[in-house]
């Protein structure tokens, strides 16, 4: 046992231990989402929750002040949910295939019980003969629930200069 | 196929079509380019975007890079983003703010009044070379109009004010509703479309399609508990339409869901209520009641030919409408909000935008998906027409009827023949436009 105690008074043992649970809840939302099972991943959410995602031109953008793509509370959450799995979301309809790369996840508990976790994330989507990546990276704030997780605040950064490839955030990113 | 057959305009039979080729014909986009785009005022950006001395945004506008640049005298200018010297851009950064502008190749370098001011080795050259020849420079023609700025590539296009013609009355009703001016908040939406960029015009200021296309939108309303807005959406009335002339066109509205700026409906949140109570007292206060409620109470999709949208319904978006290729756009929207709303309000207003207008909200990436099956519909070439006849009857066009699209058609069409300018109406018989 590696018993070097890292800052945050964790060893190098319970951080890796964090950081392989934080990697499998991150993995089972990646295929609640590739799976399209929305109201699941809605599901892992707070009551309080909120979802971002800042505009490609402005990445460090805050909502309250901000041009964003998507702020969404539990509320809107669960709408957006509810949009993409019934027959009017037409950019989604029929469905895209999606494919979700999650990697270089790292994780912190920051506060009892509260863990500051970031990923890599590469989505490929494919649809009506084309295909294209939304590329960036996801910053959680994420709270112990036992060996599991619940998401607080899940804001996610893409990389792409434009929404040239896609014309929209159609999907969940 | 000839030019002046690409539109079908017969106002005995009400019947208005537009060939399609309009939207998948190379020539005819460079025509675009060459008669329209070339010839027309095109908007380059809003006062707000540069707001201290220095301060800079690269454009590109008709295909041409600029830059949208605050001078350290205070004056706004626009300049051709290309060295005087052997072309390279004097700026790569999107935005920023600078003292000197120095071109990375040779590294010439220009104050924000465009003047050259460094050429290293500069003694190389002969006698005749001017520095004040060698500056940057302009489209060849700038101006503005309350905040808005425009170019041309034309030098003997009309002034700015009367090019805006009938869309100034619209413009005014959407920059009054601030007491101390409008700004562009920070964060801008950038996407691409893979369909004419005309598509994207006609669906801007189409009410038809909403109840359809946006079925989602509405379901979202119903859920969060505004549940008149379904019923208001499909059962309101009209609203109506206007050609204002010269290609621009509106279509002024009952609102949707309240209005952020002083029409409170439950999207707002109820702490909004009060403050938005007090900003309708004070509309009329500055303008009288009729325009008061005009401001606050019916909405306008505006458009300003030939490619840019101004949106105020929901939330106020700047959007403008960039063609890169027949099956191609580019699409930049801007969200604008008056300098005096913060805290709650301006929380309300952008959230308002995000759910609607947004390419992450409930509508918008319904409305690329519906004008790229649009621009894909049109590879059956057999099926060689689409029909923009609706209310060419209706002595009062509403805003689901199609007299919108079709002033900017006629406009389109008479520029694509090397014609001058048209009212837009739908025939002697007179429209009664009610203005």
């Amino acid at each position: 046992m590696d018993k070097t105690v890292l800052p945050g008074r964790m060893t190098v043992d319970d951080h890796a231990r964090l950081r392989g649970l934080v990697e499998d809840f991150l993995f089972k939302e990646a295929a609640l989402l590739d799976e399209w099972r929305l109201d699941e991943w809605v599901g892992l959410f707070t009551e309080d929750a909120r979802y971002v995602v800042p505009t490609t031109d402005l990445p460090d953008g805050d909502p309250r002040r901000d041009l964003v793509f998507i702020d969404d509370d539990l509320t809107r959450l669960r709408a957006r949910a509810q949009r993409l799995l019934g027959p009017h979301a037409h950019r989604e309809q029929p469905r895209s295939r999606t494919r979700r790369f999650v990697s270089n996840v790292r994780a912190e508990e920051t506060d009892h019980g509260v863990v500051s976790a970031s990923a890599n994330v590469l989505v490929y989507r494919f649809r009506s003969g084309e295909g294209a990546p939304y590329v960036g990276a996801i910053d959680y704030r994420l709270l112990r629930a036992g060996a599991d997780f619940r998401i607080a605040h899940r804001r996610a950064v893409l990389d792409m200069e434009t929404l040239a490839w896609h014309g929209a955030v159609s999907i969940i990113f | 196929m000839e030019l002046k057959n690409l539109i079908v305009d017969d106002q005995q039979s009400g019947v208005f079509r537009v060939h399609r080729s309009s939207m998948t014909a190379p020539d005819l986009f460079e025509r675009e380019r060459q008669r329209i785009f070339d010839r027309c005022w095109i908007y380059v950006g809003h006062e707000s975007e540069v707001e201290h001395p220095g301060d800079y945004r690269r454009r590109t506008v008709a295909g041409r890079p600029l830059l949208f640049v605050r001078s350290r005298d205070g004056r706004i200018r626009v300049f051709l983003n290309t060295c005087p010297h052997r072309g390279a851009q004097i700026c790569r950064h999107d935005a920023g703010n600078a003292d000197v502008l120095r071109c990375p190749y040779h590294a010439w370098s220009f104050n924000t009044q465009g003047q050259l001011i460094g050429v290293p080795r500069e003694d190389a050259y002969g006698p005749s070379f001017d520095r004040t020849a060698l500056g940057l420079r302009g489209p060849p023609r700038v101006d503005s109009y309350r905040g808005f700025h425009f170019v041309s590539f034309n030098p003997q296009v009309e002034d700015l004010v009367s090019y805006l013609g009938g869309a100034r009355e619209y413009l005014d009703l959407v920059v009054d509703q601030a007491e101390q001016g409008m700004r562009v908040v920070s964060g801008s939406n950038r996407y691409a479309i893979k369909a004419n960029w005309k598509l994207l015009v006609e669906n801007s200021m189409d009410a038809y399609h909403l109840v359809s296309t946006h079925r989602a939108y509405v379901d979202y309303l119903t859920g969060i508990g505004t549940d008149d807005s379904g019923q208001t959406m499909a059962t309101r009335p009209p609203g109506r339409a206007r050609a204002l002339g010269k290609g621009h066109a509106v279509a002024e509205n009952v609102p949707l869901n309240g209005r952020p700026i002083a029409h409170w409906h439950p999207v707002f949140g109820e702490e909004a209520r009060a403050p938005m109570a007090r900003v309708r007292q004070r509309l009329a206060e500055r303008h009288g009641e009729e325009r008061a409620r005009r401001i606050a109470e019916t909405s306008r999709n505006l458009l300003i030919y030939p490619n840019l949208l101004i949106l105020d319904f929901v939330a106020v978006a700047i959007r403008f409408v960039e063609p890169l290729a027949p099956d191609r756009m580019a699409v930049t929207a801007w969200h604008l909000v008056p300098k005096e709303e913060s805290g709650t309000r301006l929380a309300a207003r952008l959230d308002s935008y995000l759910t609607f207008l947004g390419p992450g909200g409930f509508a918008t990436p319904d409305d690329v998906e519906v004008l790229e099956s649009c621009q894909a519909g049109f590879q059956a070439t057999e099926m060689a027409w689409s029909d923009v006849s609706r209310g060419m009857f209706n002595p009062c066009p509403g805003t689901t009827d199609e007299l919108q699209m079709r002033a900017f058609w006629r406009q389109w069409h008479a520029h694509m023949q090397g014609l001058g300018d048209t009212d837009g109406q739908d025939g002697p018989a007179g429209k009664d436009d009610r203005g």
